[in-house]
């Protein structure tokens, strides 16, 4: 099988064209054979792994977490001393704001809304438009940009390394790295990857709970996979609900000269203009307004938005078509999603450092 | 299931046809989200066709210095093809899925 590899690309015609007859045969990957059955092996690629992946230079350790965490939660790295991360990536709404688009320094309206940080860790590409590459190159991001945190970085390093309580939790996590953007973002991110929901009604699903999703939400799950129904998977794909992909919905904001660009602007590619990364459904009953404009209120909203294949058709991505959904199989859909969320502990605050 | 998956993601490029002049065609497949190669040596004057193996969109684009293209989007079953002219490296990617990469190497 191996010599289905690239070895062969410089072998005989006649090698090549038994190679390519042999390769086709192979099994087909589409949702159409997935048994909707708990627990059936057909489902198992739907589930996550319990531990996200992390760099190698930053393995988490609970003083990394724990420092990551305080970090998380401190206004005091905004220039104004009162946004932390948790402003706009609260727990109180699924890791987001509960409005349609960030608000940032001085109050400023943004034009995106803030994404949740849940199953974050699983992705291989960061923010709307993929601009950072992962959650360590993120998590600066915001304090260095003066319409959000707009930190000062001269003070908040010199707050961080007089503060006895940062100075020494920097020292037993990151022993000798001192404080800097690299240590902050570092422990900022080890945190971040212990916000994960994987433990959601379809999971134990999943994993043979026959009980755990009602019959409702089975049939929403399978409008969800099918190509010629909701076609969902298409892109929330498994097992993040996310391709970790770009594409344009065809929202009402995308009309027009002034329209955000989304990944465009750093890939002038045409098809990526006003394409936008698909988020994770993980948590998703917990986070709405919807989209990256916020402009769907409901998770019916957007299963509508859908249906109709989207409003502005210039530049619409090609999964997007006219869906043949009933009511009921939008109702299913809906509540299939209220399916993915995960029961979580309740976050406790942590206490921070005052000198 | 993953196990089947890389085995089938390393389909190769197929080398098709070598034509009286020398020029060859290449099959480079899109397949689960990879390209069927990482890497493709080739020379002055031939041809990759990228075909499309998987149940929704990918596109095919490349703003290398030596060769920039977009292939646009299109479905499963259906490819396009470039002819490569000068002799350098040349990076190729799908711009709705990042993760998708590879390099030509033009001889
Ligand atoms: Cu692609």
């Amino acid at each position: 099988m191996k010599y289905c590899g690239d070895r062969l690309v410089r072998g005989l015609l006649l090698a090549s064209l038994v190679t390519l007859g042999a390769c086709a045969t192979a099994p087909q990957t589409g949702e159409e054979k997935t048994a909707l059955k708990a627990g059936d092996p057909s489902l198992q690629h739907w589930l996550l792994p319990d531990t996200p992946p992390y760099p190698e230079d930053n393995k988490p350790t609970a003083e990394r977490v724990a420092l990551g965490k305080q970090l998380f939660f401190d206004p005091r790295l905004s220039r104004h001393g009162n946004m932390s991360c948790a402003s706009c990536h609260s727990p109180m709404f699924g890791w987001s704001d509960g409005l349609p688009t960030a608000r940032g320094h001085n109050g400023m309206l943004l034009g995106r809304a803030s994404p949740t940080v849940i199953n974050t860790a699983y992705n291989s590409i960061q923010m709307w438009d993929g601009r950072k590459k992962d959650l360590e190159d993120q998590a600066i991001g915001p304090m260095e940009a003066s319409v959000e945190m707009n930190s000062d970085f001269d003070r908040m390093f010199a707050f961080l390394s007089t503060n006895k309580g940062y100075r020494d939790a920097f020292e037993k996590a990151y022993p000798d790295e001192g404080v800097s953007k690299e240590t902050i973002a570092k422990a900022i991110a080890s945190y971040e990857r212990t916000i994960i929901s994987n433990d959601s009604p379809f999971d134990r699903w999943v994993k043979g709970d026959e009980k755990a999703m009602s019959e409702q939400q089975v049939r929403g799950f399978k409008i969800f996979i099918d190509p010629a129904k909701g076609n969902c998977a298409i892109c929330h794909s498994a097992p993040n609900f996310t391709d970790d992909g770009f594409h344009n919905l065809g929202l009402a904001s995308s009309a027009g000269e002034d329209a955000d660009p989304g990944r465009f602007a750093h890939k002038p590619i045409r098809i990526l203009k006003g394409a936008f990364k698909t988020p994770t459904l993980r948590d998703v009953a917990l986070t709405a307004p919807y989209f990256h404009d916020g402009s769907a209120e409901t998770l019916m909203d957007v299963v509508e938005h859908y249906a109709i294949g989207g409003v502005v058709k210039e530049n619409l991505s090609p999964n997007i078509r006219k869906l043949n959904l009933t009511r009921s199989d939008k109702e299913d859909l809906v509540a299939f999603m209220e399916a993915l969320t995960t029961e979580h502990e309740p976050v406790a605050l942590p206490v921070l450092p005052l000198e | 299931m993953n196990h089947t998956k890389t085995i089938l993601s390393t389909v190769a490029a197929v080398f098709l046809f070598s034509g009286l002049a020398g020029a060859a065609e290449y099959e480079v497949t899109q397949k689960n989200k990879t390209f069927s190669v990482k890497e493709l040596t080739i020379k002055v004057g031939d041809t990759v066709k990228f075909t499309n193996e998987d149940d929704f969109f990918h596109n095919v684009f490349s703003l290398s210095d030596l060769k920039t293209f977009d292939l646009g989007s299109y479905p499963k079953g259906e490819f396009k093809s470039v002819t490569f002219d000068k002799a350098g490296e040349v990076e190729v990617e799908c711009a709705i899925h990042p993760s998708m990469l590879m390099t030509i190497n033009i001889k």
